[in-house]
C-alpha cells in the first residue's frame, strides 16, 4: 500500500520531516555509537591511542580463557531455562486460553509477578527461604529457579497471544471429529499452529536468561558465576579493553538472537494482517 | 497447570511470604517496615529513586513519542533499518548498559572528549546520578518506541485530516488529535518505564556503588552490613511500588512488556 503510494506521487518532504528525521537519527546515534565504540575497543591494542595503534585479538582470547566457565554456564542455564519454560509454559498457556474465568485470570496475574517485583527482591526471598539448604544453594540449579521464574511469563504471554488469535476450538473439534485423541491433537494441531508464538517466546527466554543479572548477582556463588556477573567483574576491576572484549563476546552471542527476535515479531504481525 | 502452580508456590509465593516475615524478625521487629518511611537515610534513597525514575519516564516518553510517531507516519528508504537499530538494545542487560554509559560519559568516554574540544574541559558524569539517568533512558527508549509505534499504527488519519481541513495547524493537531489518542499507550509505557527504573540494579552496580538508589541500598544492607531484615523490608516496599505501577499499566493496556534491568 505505502509502496504504491510512494511510486505514484513522490511527496515533497516538509521541514518538519527533516527536523524529525534528524532527531530520530540523533536518538539512534545515542543508542548505537557506544555499541560500536565498545566493539572496536575490544580489538584495539590500546584504547587511548585508538584503532591506529593497531588491532589485536589478545583481549578476546584472554576473556575466552579466563571467563570460559561463566560463558559456558550461562549457555547451559539458558538452554535449561528454555526447556523448563517450554515444558511449563505451553501447557499453562493452553489451559489459560481454553478456560477463561476469574481463577485463570488470577493465575495469569500471579505469573507476571516475578517480572513486576525487582529481581533483587525475588533473589533475596529465595535466599532467605532456601539459603541454608547447602547443596541446592551452591548448585547452578538455584540460579535456574530464578531464571525460570523471571522468564516464564514471557513464554506464557507469547504463546497465549497466538493461541487467542487462532480459533483453537474449531480446529480441535475438527480434529476430534476425525478421530484424533488428545495427544494427537496437542502435537499435531495445537503446537504447529502456535509455532510462531513458541519461537518468539523461546528467543525472548534465551536472550533474557543470558543477560539476567539483577537476581543472579545474589543467587550465584564463586563457583557458579554467570556471563553477566563476569562482565560486571571485568568492568569493575580490569582495563577497559578487557571489559570491551568481554562485551564484544556477549554481543556476538546476543545480537543474532535479538535480530531473530525482531524477525519473528515481524512475521507474527504480518500473519495477523493476512 | 499443576506443575506451574507447584513451582510457583514453592519458589515464589513461599519465599515472598518468608521475606515478609524476615523483614519483621530483625532487631527492630515489625517496626522495620515503618523505619523504611521514618529513617532519613532510607527516605532520602526512596525519594531520590522516585525522582530519578519520574524524570527518566518523562524524558523517555517525550523522545520516544516524537521518534515513534515519526517512524510510524512516514515511509522512506532505510526506515526499517532505522527501526531495527533503535530497538536493538531492547534486551541488553543493565550491566552492559552501564558499560555503554561509561563508553559515552566515562573517564575515557566520548562526551568528555567532545566537551574538551569545545570548552577545554572534560565533563565526566558517568559515575553519578547523571550517568544513571543516561543509562535508564538508554534502557527505556527502545521498548517505549515499540509501544508508541504500535499505538500510532491504530491512529485514524481521517481525524487528523478533518482537523486540518477545519484549519488546525500542526501544533494543534498534535495537541488536540494525536496526543489524546496516544494517551493510554503513553500512560502504560510510562508506568512500565517507571517501574523498571525503580527496580533496576545492574546499571547502578556497574557505574558506582555510591549511587544511593534503593536497589543499591538493599544490596549494601544485605552484603556489607548483613542486615537481612532491613534488606527484606526495603525489598518488600520496593516490590510493592513497582508491582502497583505495573498493575496500573496492565489495567490500561491489557499487556505489559517489562524486562530485566
Amino acid at each position: 500500500m505505502s509502496f504504491v503510494q510512494a511510486s505514484i506521487k513522490k511527496p515533497r518532504r516538509s521541514p518538519l520531516f527533516w527536523a524529525q528525521l534528524a532527531f530520530t537519527l540523533t536518538v539512534c546515534a545515542f543508542l548505537i555509537v557506544p555499541v560500536f565504540m565498545s566493539m572496536t575497543a575490544g580489538v584495539t591494542l590500546n584504547y587511548m591511542t585508538g584503532v591506529s595503534g593497531g588491532l589485536t585479538t589478545q583481549w578476546v582470547e584472554k576473556v575466552l580463557t579466563d571467563y570460559r566457565d561463566p560463558i559456558l554456564l550461562s549457555l547451559q542455564l539458558a538452554i535449561a531455562c528454555l526447556i523448563c519454560t517450554l515444558l511449563l509454559g505451553i501447557p499453562a498457556a493452553y489451559v489459560l486460553a481454553k478456560r477463561q474465568n476469574a481463577f485463570t485470570r488470577a493465575i495469569e496475574e500471579l505469573l507476571v509477578m516475578p517480572v513486576a517485583v525487582p529481581g533483587i527482591a525475588t533473589a533475596l526471598a529465595l535466599i532467605v527461604t532456601y539459603g541454608n539448604s547447602g547443596g541446592f544453594r551452591t548448585s547452578w540449579l538455584f540460579i535456574l529457579v530464578g531464571h525460570v521464574l523471571f522468564t516464564l511469563p514471557f513464554m506464557v504471554r507469547s504463546v497465549l497471544a497466538v493461541m487467542s488469535s487462532i480459533d483453537l476450538k474449531t480446529l480441535e473439534e475438527g480434529a476430534r471429529s476425525l478421530g484424533a485423541n488428545f495427544t494427537q491433537r496437542f502435537f499435531g494441531i495445537i503446537l504447529p499452529n502456535c509455532s510462531s508464538g513458541i519461537i518468539a517466546g523461546s528467543l525472548m527466554v534465551v536472550t533474557l536468561s543470558l543477560g539476567e543479572f539483577n537476581m543472579t548477582l545474589l543467587l550465584h556463588t564463586p563457583l557458579t558465576q554467570t556471563l553477566p556477573v563476569g562482565l560486571a567483574d571485568t568492568y569493575a576491576s580490569l582495563r577497559l579493553e578487557v571489559g570491551s572484549a568481554y562485551t564484544l563476546v556477549f554481543f556476538i552471542i546476543i545480537v543474532p538472537l535479538l535480530v531473530a527476535m525482531q524477525w519473528a515479531s515481524n512475521a507474527i504481525s504480518q500473519r495477523k494482517q493476512i | 497447570m499443576a506443575p506451574v502452580a507447584i513451582l510457583f508456590a514453592a519458589f515464589f509465593l513461599l519465599p515472598l511470604a518468608q521475606l515478609v516475615v524476615i523483614g519483621g524478625s530483625g532487631k527492630l521487629g515489625w517496626s522495620a517496615y515503618s523505619t523504611v518511611f521514618t529513617e532519613t537515610r532510607y527516605l532520602k534513597s526512596f525519594s531520590a529513586t522516585i525522582a530519578l525514575s519520574a524524570g527518566v519516564t518523562l524524558f523517555t516518553l517525550t523522545v520516544s513519542g516524537i521518534t515513534g510517531v515519526f517512524l510510524e507516519r512516514n515511509r522512506f528508504r532505510g526506515r526499517a533499518f532505522l527501526t531495527a537499530m533503535l530497538t536493538l538494545p531492547l534486551a541488553f542487560p543493565g550491566v552492559v548498559i552501564g558499560f555503554m554509559v561509561i563508553m559515552l560519559a566515562g573517564r575515557q568516554g566520548l562526551v568528555p572528549d567532545i566537551t574538551d574540544l569545545l570548552f577545554g574541559e572534560r565533563l565526566v558524569f558517568a559515575y553519578s546520578m547523571g550517568g544513571l539517568f543516561m543509562g535508564y533512558i538508554y534502557f527505556s527508549i527502545p521498548r517505549t518506541i515499540l509501544t508508541v509505534m504500535a499505538a500510532a499504527e491504530k491512529l485514524d488519519p481521517r481525524l487528523e485530516e478533518a482537523a486540518r481541513s477545519l484549519g488546525a495547524g500542526s501544533f494543534r493537531v498534535v495537541r488536540d488529535v494525536i496526543l489524546p489518542a496516544l494517551k493510554p499507550a503513553f500512560l502504560a509505557a510510562g508506568a512500565i518505564c517507571f517501574a523498571t527504573s525503580m527496580g533496576a540494579f545492574g546499571t547502578a552496580f556497574t557505574l558506582a556503588t555510591r549511587i544511593n538508589v534503593v536497589p543499591m541500598v538493599i544490596y549494601t544492607e544485605f552484603t556489607l552490613q548483613a542486615n537481612v531484615a532491613m534488606a527484606a523490608a526495603l525489598s518488600f516496599v520496593l516490590g510493592g511500588i513497582t508491582w502497583a505501577a505495573l498493575a496500573f499499566a496492565r489495567s490500561l493496556s491489557g499487556s505489559s512488556v517489562a524486562a530485566s534491568g
